[in-house]
């Protein structure tokens, strides 16, 4: 078919075809004259205009209140043209944002980039992924100098760029806290100060700490109200939940954070999830607890990380591929 | 042509008497059908805005012409609050038009040329025009 051009001559014989016989064809090159018009930011009331001289052309006696109230109709186009450059400004708008946003993600991947650490006797497994291009969870990992491992996993309140922000700074304290002085409970006290100090007070942030001893396998563990963790005895088979007492992060400054101890055998799981995980949703329904540490439980056979990947894909296949919240799942193992 | 006519703006009523002004001389000038419909609609903005923004004020058109092409100047002046944020006003989903397309944007759109002053307490004053072609 050959290239539409906006002009009189084009419209005119189009609409004369149309007159005379009626066809789809002719409707068919309307749609595309439509089309072609707006990729040109044609405004609908110069459209009517077209249209209008077109029929004078073909109809040189058109009658006279026709003619009229065929500029009624192009007045009252006007505003729609309006609204419709507007939209057109408003959509590049977006995609310069949506741009900038993913810059912005990329920019945040680097920033909190934290490597899983390689130690005899633990395997570890981690998976974040943001439910939005930029994510408001987090964890990290920090060897000490007696080779214990520190494990923070955190939620912001809240999605997006703000909860993105709040995190790096987050990141930023923990690194600056002397490496010698990892107790969690103290840990969360430091973290509390920092946040409560910092970040607007519409903004909370969840965290649990954990340090597990690789000499004597012990896991002590604060929590700064986040979401409790789990503990998997292999013997009985049987999880139990992890928790200790504290505010989230950034009420008071006075909060103090209870430290717990478990000691870990051979072929046990130390899991920590933040609410992504545990408030899957299948349809309307929240999914039971149950049925994530049934799942955990159905990988747990594999090494760590490919446990954490198998329950991501499962969930994510499970809401559609369309994650609600952030979603973030760390395994620790005992091996030996 | 060289004249210069103002609509005083102080009820809603006049926001008709400045269209209709402003039409008539942009039909002298010999702008067509669409562009005095566009015409139209920036004057409707503008003097809406004094009406409702600024209480009074008036509208004034101008034929002008430079060495290659004729125009129309329309120049809305107000004594009233004057706009603090510009940048804001003239930003496109901002305008009290809740995205009907309208506002500043919307006139800025209709005519060739756009230029707005304007003093916090002390009023604001937009020039517009649109060049025929």
């Amino acid at each position: 078919m050959s290239t539409l051009k906006l002009d009189l001559e084009n419209y005119k014989e189009l609409m004369q075809q149309y007159i005379e016989t009626q066809d789809e064809q002719a409707l068919y090159q309307a749609e595309q004259f439509s089309k072609h018009s707006m990729q040109q930011n044609i405004s609908p009331e110069e459209i009517i205009n077209v249209h209008v001289q077109s029929l004078q052309h073909l109809y040189p006696d058109m009658p006279e209140h026709i003619r009229s109230s065929l500029d009624f109709l192009l007045e009252t186009m006007i505003s729609y043209g309006l609204a419709y450059q507007e939209y057109q400004s408003l959509r590049e708008r977006q995609l310069e944002l949506k741009s900038e946003i993913s810059v912005a993600a990329n920019m945040q991947k680097t920033l909190l980039a934290t490597e899983k650490p390689e130690i005899d006797g633990l395997d570890v497994g981690a998976i974040s992924i943001p439910a939005k291009q930029m994510n408001g969870d987090y964890y990290h990992f920090v060897k000490d100098d007696s080779g214990a491992l520190g494990v923070a996993i955190a939620d912001v309140v809240g999605k997006g760029v703000p909860a993105a922000l709040c995190m790096s700074m987050i990141k930023y304290s923990m690194d600056s806290f002397p490496e010698n002085r990892m107790d969690p409970g103290v840990i969360l006290g430091s973290l509390n100060r920092v946040v409560e100090r910092n970040v607007d007070s519409s903004m909370f942030i969840t965290m649990f700490y954990g340090l597990y001893n690789i000499n004597n396998h012990t896991f002590r563990f604060s929590s700064a109200g986040h979401e409790p963790g789990y503990y998997y005895d292999s013997r009985q088979d049987h999880f139990e939940e992890i928790d200790a007492s504290g505010l989230v992060l950034g009420v008071s400054p006075e909060a103090t954070y209870e430290q717990c101890t478990k000691e870990v055998h051979v072929g046990d799981m130390i899991i920590m999830l933040t609410d992504g995980v545990t408030e899957c949703r299948q349809g309307d329904r929240f999914i039971e607890e149950d049925e994530v540490l049934e799942i955990i439980k159905q990988y747990a056979h594999l090494p760590a990380q490919e446990t954490v990947e198998h329950v991501y894909k499962h969930f994510e296949r499970l809401q559609d591929f369309q994650l609600r919240d952030d979603f973030t799942l760390i395994i620790l193992k005992r091996k030996v | 042509m060289d004249f210069q006519s103002c609509v005083n703006i102080k009820k809603e009523w006049d926001i008709v008497g400045a269209r209709q002004l402003g039409r008539d001389i942009a039909r002298k000038i010999g702008f067509g059908t669409v562009d005095q419909a566009r015409i139209a609609t920036a004057i409707s903005e503008l003097a809406r805005n004094i009406y409702l923004y600024a209480g009074t004020g008036k509208i004034c058109f101008e034929a002008i012409e430079d060495m290659n092409h004729k125009g129309l100047r329309i120049v809305a002046m107000d004594d009233g609050p004057g706009i603090k944020e510009l940048s804001q006003v003239m930003e496109d989903g901002f305008s009290t038009s809740g995205g009907l397309g309208a506002g500043l944007p919307g006139v800025k759109r209709l005519m060739d040329d756009f230029d707005i002053q304007s003093e916090d307490g002390k009023g604001t004053e937009i020039k517009a025009v649109k060049w025929l072609r």
